[in-house]
């Protein structure tokens, strides 16, 4: 940051009650069932706004040079593409229920795994491993 | 006038050019620990998609009001650490020691309520592999939501105490004056520092704690 470019203390405290609005908000939103999906993009959403609040007025971002910019905007662009290409995956393993080729032998060697408690999206030998952990 | 600063290395032109390298260097160390933190953060999210019921079950095990308050009280060590940065910029001493005290006792407070939390789950036998024992579910998928939610909230809770005594440093030097408006480069390095690890428990805060409370 410039040594100019100092932020006001107004600004720091208008930020901060931001923060405190949406962290009561968030833990309202919490209690209320909006359905599952949305509960968790309210969550989510809330904790991006917050987490923008911070970067952009307590580390300085919004009045930081370009470069500083690449910087920030770099960590979080790999971060996008560890979630995306770990969520592709795991995400759409069992579209249309059908088995994995490769869990299908597995299952018939845990007969105790139940279709209440297969787990989605987990291949089924790591299932396996963490029902056995909980039977013992 | 700047060439004479004690603060500035001789391969830097400026003071302001200095600051700037450190800035860069700063936000490349954050972006490690964004992937960091990443890679705990996407591990339980595959696996809270795959035992929702258990993690709601387990998630509701946490006490709500406690993580809240805790919340409240690292954006206020936030704004603390935010003024004594600006402080700094403004070159006022006494200033950034209070305001740097300030932050090491909020964030002592906040220690101090999460070790409350974590006492409060060895007495409910909910540590995996300290007399686990969970009804609502089947015991070995809680376990994995209470393994995530030690690591990530321990890990996260090292950083605090890695900042508190980066803070405890500051402030000895603070205090011995070693800060002007023009070299303050160590204290804004500290403030990124100690508001990131405050962006990691924003999310933290409603993905354990707060994500299951409907589904029950």
């Amino acid at each position: 940051m410039n040594s100019d470019a100092i932020i006001s203390v107004r600004t720091y405290v208008l930020v901060f009650i931001g923060l405190i609005v949406l962290t009561i908000t968030t833990t309202a939103v919490a209690f209320i069932d909006l359905g599952a999906q949305w509960n968790t993009a309210a969550a989510l959403a809330i904790a991006v706004i917050k987490a923008l609040l911070v970067i952009l007025f307590f580390m300085h971002v919004l009045y930081s040079r370009p470069l500083t910019w690449v910087f920030v905007s770099a960590g979080f662009f790999w971060l996008l593409i560890l979630f995306t290409l770990t969520l592709a995956d795991y995400f759409t393993r069992n579209i249309g229920g059908a088995p994995l080729p490769s869990a299908a032998p597995a299952a018939q060697a845990a007969p105790r795994q139940t279709s209440e408690t297969a787990p989605r999206g987990l291949t089924t030998s790591e299932s396996r491993a963490t029902q056995r952990t909980g039977t013992d | 006038m700047s060439k004479s600063h004690p603060g500035l290395l001789h391969h830097f032109d400026d003071p302001e050019q200095q600051l700037d390298a450190s800035q860069s260097g700063m936000w490349i160390f954050l972006a490690t620990e964004v992937m960091f933190f990443g890679g705990m953060f996407i591990s339980y999210t595959v696996y809270r998609e795959a035992y929702i019921d258990v993690f709601a079950h387990a998630s509701n095990h946490l006490n709500v009001w406690l993580g809240g308050i805790n919340t409240a009280v690292l954006i206020c060590s936030s704004l603390s650490m935010a003024l004594a940065v600006h402080s700094a910029q403004s070159g006022h001493r006494r200033q950034i020691v209070f305001f740097l005290l300030l932050t090491m006792l909020l964030g002592t407070v906040f220690l101090g309520i999460k070790f409350t939390e974590y006492y409060h789950k060895y007495e409910e036998h909910l540590i995996p592999g300290f007399d686990f024992a969970f009804k609502e579910g089947n015991p070995g998928h809680a376990a994995i939501f209470f393994s995530f939610y030690f690591a990530m909230t321990g890990v996260h809770a090292l950083h605090m105490v890695i900042g508190l005594g980066l803070l405890a440093y500051l402030a000895v030097k603070a205090a011995r004056d070693r800060f002007s408006p023009l070299y303050y480069t160590p204290v804004e390095m500290v403030g990124l520092y100690w508001h990131f690890v405050d962006i990691v428990w924003i999310f933290l805060f409603p993905l354990l704690y707060l994500v299951g409370r409907h589904l029950l």
